[in-house]
């Protein structure tokens, strides 16, 4: 087996963990918010649920939430999972918009209350108070610790591999035995070092371009 | 005729009174200072007025219509106290600026968002009425010349919002600094925007909660100065300050407050220069005028 044939191996797992990276985003970033707003509700049992979710899925590691999502519909309900790929998705999505939520709360949590009340005395309805006023206020703030998260994301889709998902690290453990060697788990390396510094310099730009103001 | 009169303003935090039952008077074109010691009431009774608190009791009447009785008025919709709360406006100890817009926006932003609402609103209903006539001949005439009005009619207004900006920031003297954000602002320049901001919105009473305590002496002068321009006879204000020398010559009457009554009121020279209370003139004592 040449370099050529283990790199071609390796970009198609690699694929795959760009899919699970970018199908995850879409879906945890705006389900985050909606989290974020539960768990900041003035009704309780809402605001209970929502923390109980948050707290039962941050408390357990990632891995035994993906062997769940795949085998409980089968083995309680008898309505197995028919793909794979769907299962560690909601899995991820989940785990996901939990973190993503407790760093919203945050962000918004940490908005002076005079903002709103500036809001208020113009005469701003809370939606436009939200969107017109605390919400880019919000996304500079979080943005630190969400690139946090999302370049964790990237590696952690390396636990795909636990339900047989074929992406980047299942690949190159593919390659190793087909080739007896330990060199395509370095190389799979290389791909992981190579998108998180793409993922790096994008972020440090959108914080240079949310650097326009200060406070 | 009084434009705006407060009826027995009660105020209380979970059993802590801090208004204890104010009643006053003002009328068009009046300045009313509100002077006291820090804890006495004065902001909370501003916030009473501005809607950011709910009064535990009491009436306000404009123009001598009663428009909150917070007895009846418990469950107000967010709307209606939207619309209740435009007959006040209020500059903030602390600017409130919105540090991502920069200045012309931090003043046009409400306005134009009104504008928006109210076009949007306005296009729903001629597209209701186009549905409604759909098989009618020429209603897509109608329709269609309505909505070229309608986008017209926007554009004119969002013009007129700018415009007026312009002529609010140079009466507060910011002209030159347009395009600015509130963090390249000196503190008195936040403030000078904050006022233009208020002003914007065109409010029947302008209030200020201590405008000037969060500015050193030199800042302070061209704040005050900036106030003292607006006064007019159109133009109403409530001003709780602790500059007792600016509430003499200014204010056309005065309200010295003391846990949560008010102790004292008055034109400015029968509260500070003959006070009937003790604790009026021991608290005048203290300041330095």
């Amino acid at each position: 087996m040449d370099f050529g044939q283990i790199m071609l191996s390796l970009a198609q797992g690699f694929a795959t963990t760009c899919l699970l990276f970018i199908l995850t985003l879409i879906m945890s970033l705006p389900l985050g918010l909606i989290i974020a707003f539960c768990s900041m509700s003035k009704i309780k049992p809402i605001r209970w649920l929502s923390r109980t979710i948050v707290w039962i899925v941050r408390g357990s590691p990632l891995m035994l939430q993906i062997i769940i999502v795949f085998y409980v519909p089968g083995l309680v309900f008898n309505y197995p999972m028919e793909s794979r790929m769907f299962a560690v998705t909601v899995a991820f999505v989940i785990n996901y918009a939990c973190y993503f939520s407790e760093i919203y709360r945050g962000g918004i949590e940490s908005i002076p209350k005079g903002q709103y009340e500036a809001g208020k005395v113009l005469g701003m309805t809370s939606t436009q108070i939200f969107f017109k006023v605390v919400l880019l206020q919000v996304i500079k703030r979080i943005m630190p610790p969400v690139s946090n998260e999302v370049i964790t994301l990237v590696k952690d889709t390396s636990l795909a591999r636990i339900i047989s998902v074929g992406e980047l690290i299942k690949s190159s453990q593919d390659m190793m035995k087909a080739t007896a060697s330990i060199l395509p788990l370095f190389y799979s390396g290389i791909f992981y070092l190579a998108f998180n510094g793409i993922l790096t310099l994008l972020f440090n730009y959108i914080e240079k371009k949310l650097n326009y103001y200060q406070g | 005729m009084a434009l705006l009169k407060v009826k027995n303003m009660r105020k209380d935090f979970d059993g802590l009174e801090v208004l204890k039952g104010i009643d006053f008077e003002l009328n068009k074109g009046e300045v009313l200072a509100i002077i006291g010691a820090s804890g006495s009431g004065k902001t909370t009774l501003l916030r009473c007025l501005n809607f950011l608190e709910t009064p535990t009791s009491g009436e306000i009447y404009i123009d001598d219509k009663l428009i909150y009785d917070a007895q009846k008025d418990i469950d107000l919709s967010d709307a209606q106290l939207r619309e209740k709360r435009l007959n006040f406006g209020l500059v903030f100890q602390q600017f409130n600026l919105f540090p991502q817009y920069n200045v012309l926006s931090n003043i046009t932003l409400a306005p134009s968002l009104y504008i928006k609402a109210d076009i949007k609103r306005k296009k729903k209903e001629a597209n209701l009425e186009y549905i409604k006539n759909l098989f009618k001949p020429g209603a897509r005439k109608i329709f269609l010349q309505k909505r070229s009005d309608l986008r017209q009619q926007a554009n004119s207004m969002h013009e007129d919002i700018e415009k007026l900006a312009m002529k609010l920031l140079k009466r507060v003297g910011l002209l030159d600094k347009v395009k600015s954000y509130p963090c390249e602002l000196s503190g008195g320049q936040c403030q000078r925007l904050a006022i233009a901001r208020a002003l914007a919105l065109n409010p029947k009473i302008l209030c200020f909660d201590e405008p000037t305590s969060a500015l050193d002496p030199e800042l302070t002068g061209e704040v005050l100065k900036v106030i003292k321009s607006l006064k007019s006879k159109d133009s109403t204000m409530i001003i709780v300050t602790h500059e007792m020398e600016f509430a003499r010559k200014v204010a056309d009457k005065v309200i010295y407050m003391a846990d949560g009554v008010i102790e004292e009121m008055g034109t400015p020279s029968e509260v500070f220069g003959n006070s009937k209370s003790q604790k009026t003139r021991a608290f005048l004592q203290k300041e330095p005028i």
